[in-house]
């Protein structure tokens, strides 16, 4: 059993992907400032995050963010007890932003340095929306670049009980949206497009893996819904965007709350705990609740301001992580593809 | 006036300590491009090697581009780090300018090339025989293009950088016995003049701020340069 440490301020760097983020949280839930500097404008542009754009907007908007997040906070660096910075998984040149700027700002200034695993900080989104949660507990973890069903069996501790085989989740939403026309961010878009769709219109295969009752296959869902776009203009008919976009994401959810059921039930788990950018998909967390709901589970999800990319997780993170006795050196690198647990 | 300079451009990974006209520290590893693993433990190492106050720094020289973009934004995020934290200016030096200040009292011009790929160099051409002079500022450009302008003027040029090994033999067979090349100590880049340069632009006040201060990547990034290049097939 862990000593928490209510006072600890930790400032949580995050820049794994195409948000900028700084974050002041006190003893692990409480969240001083959350200061999320998004990129979603710039990328639109090329349908999709380019890698190098991404690099150059951390690098050029991290210091303003940081700044503001002690500002919002209203401390000083000199307060803070710790750092923790995403050092994986994520997009090698964007985190090497945060790693470098988070060690020299630790060692500048004496602080302690915390590496921090971006999936790990969306399951820990949880604690700050839920004071009263503790692990172990099953977490379904959905995002644009993960899908995983995991147990966290203490802090900073995971078991992987899935996994996707290909496509994340939400990088088959962005493949399908940009083939239908919606463009990028696909999720959001497809789940404003399939409000007015009907998600029966087509039935795209629900991907399994053979073997492995909770990994994912998205690849195969995909395929399918470009197999069908190619079909309909083959033949000169047109497709309705939206049932597409609410067909397919009635496949990918059925998939998702399937996998996630069935561990709860094998588990005899009352917990379920939701985490990840897809995590704010109306949809899945509608069908999610139901689904508890009949199985009398209890449903945890975070709100969509901790659901997107942002600094107060990992600052969450990195707490439990410090109270545990990690501490990291000057050649913290960053780990584009670093594993959970 | 203290100052710490850091270079990561290249494949080079260099920190220096700079007090009032003396070098006091400098540490240069050109072996691998690890400067994410091993450029902080290089200043952890030199600054307790020196027994320097971490707080009594005036300013973070940095090595601003042209070179590796992902080099740059470590030396760049490492400067803007401790800026950050010790509330201390950078002094933003282009790489090439850093590079050329080496060689002090050379009769001829100084032109440093960086590796560009493409058969392209960043570049800059100096003089240095008395007071050091910028002659024609850093770019990026063909290296037939630059040995183009070289020849413009008579008279030898001494060629240093990572460009060398590469474009030895282009320079040679363009310039003749104009192209000179700079010894192995004299050919890289070095902490050390990128702090030197500091130490000036701090007395001149070309200064930034950490908020102010990113890379000078002197080139736009692919997906840019495809999109204008999409943009300018449709309109023209």
């Amino acid at each position: 059993m862990i000593e928490e440490k209510k006072d600890l301020l930790v400032l949580g760097i995050e820049s794994s992907c195409d948000e900028t983020a700084a974050s002041v949280v006190r003893g692990g839930r409480e969240v001083l400032s959350n200061v999320i500097s998004s990129q979603i404008a710039l990328h639109t542009l090329y349908g999709g995050v380019v890698p190098e754009l991404a690099s150059r907007k951390h690098i050029e908007n991290i210091d303003t963010v940081l700044r503001q997040a002690l500002r919002e906070a209203d401390v000083t660096l000199d307060q803070i007890d710790a750092i923790a910075v995403t050092y994986g998984p994520g997009l090698v040149g964007a985190l090497l932003v945060g790693v470098a700027e988070a060690k020299a700002i630790a060692f500048a200034a004496d602080k302690p340095l915390v590496g921090v695993n971006h999936i790990e900080g969306h399951v820990c989104a949880n604690l700050i929306a839920h004071p009263e949660l503790e692990p172990p507990f099953l977490c379904l973890i959905v995002s644009g670049g993960h899908t995983h069903l995991a147990y966290m069996k203490d802090y900073g501790q995971f078991e992987i009980l899935g996994r996707t085989r290909d496509d994340a989740a939400g990088e088959a939403f962005d493949k399908v949206a940009r083939a239908i026309g919606l463009g990028y961010p696909g999720g959001p878009k497809i789940e404003k497009a399939a409000r007015e769709g009907n998600p029966h219109a087509y039935e795209f295969p629900r991907g399994k893996v053979d073997g492995s009752a909770y990994d994912f296959s998205f690849s195969g869902m995909k395929s399918a819904v470009l197999n069908e776009l190619n079909r309909a203009e083959m033949k000169g008919e047109t497709v309705v965007q939206a049932d597409v976009a609410a067909s397919f994401q009635k496949a990918v959810t059925d998939v998702l709350v399937t996998h996630a059921m069935s561990a709860v039930k094998d588990l005899g788990e009352k917990r379920l705990v939701l985490a990840g950018g897809v995590a704010s998909n109306g949809a899945l967390r509608a069908a999610l609740d139901d689904a508890c709901r009949k199985s009398g589970v209890t449903l945890y999800c975070p709100p969509p301001i901790l659901c997107t990319d942002n600094a107060a997780m990992i600052a969450a993170a990195g707490y439990y992580r410090y109270l545990g006795g990690q501490r990291d050196g000057w050649d913290l690198n960053a780990i584009p593809n670093l594993a959970l647990g | 006036m203290k100052i710490l300079g850091i270079e990561s451009s290249s494949l080079v990974a260099s920190a220096a300590v700079w007090e009032d006209d003396n070098l006091i520290a400098e540490y240069t590893v050109n072996h691998k491009k690890t400067h994410s693993q091993t450029l902080l433990p290089m200043i952890d190492e030199i600054l307790r090697m020196t027994e320097q106050d971490k707080a009594s720094f005036d300013g973070i020289a940095v090595a601003e581009g042209p070179g590796s973009f992902t080099g740059l934004r470590i030396g760049s995020a490492t400067a803007k780090g401790l800026a950050f934290a010790w509330d201390v200016p950078i002094l933003a030096v282009p790489t090439v300018d850093a590079m050329a200040y080496q060689l002090p009292f050379c009769a001829h011009r100084i032109c440093p090339i960086m590796d560009a790929r493409r058969q392209q160099v960043y570049t800059g051409i100096y003089t240095f025989r008395q007071e050091f002079s910028v002659e024609m500022p850093a770019a990026a450009m063909g290296i037939k293009e630059l040995a183009e302008i070289l020849m413009k003027e008579p008279g030898p040029v001494v060629f240093l950088g990572d460009g060398v090994p590469v474009f030895r033999e282009t320079l040679q067979a363009m310039m003749g016995e104009n192209a000179l090349f700079a010894p192995a100590p004299a050919a890289r880049q070095r902490a050390a003049c990128v702090a030197a340069l500091g130490a000036v632009y701090l007395q001149q006040g070309k200064t930034q701020s950490a908020g102010e201060h990113a890379p000078n990547y002197l080139r736009v990034s692919q997906a840019e340069r495809v999109r204008a290049e999409k943009e300018r097939g449709v309109t023209g």
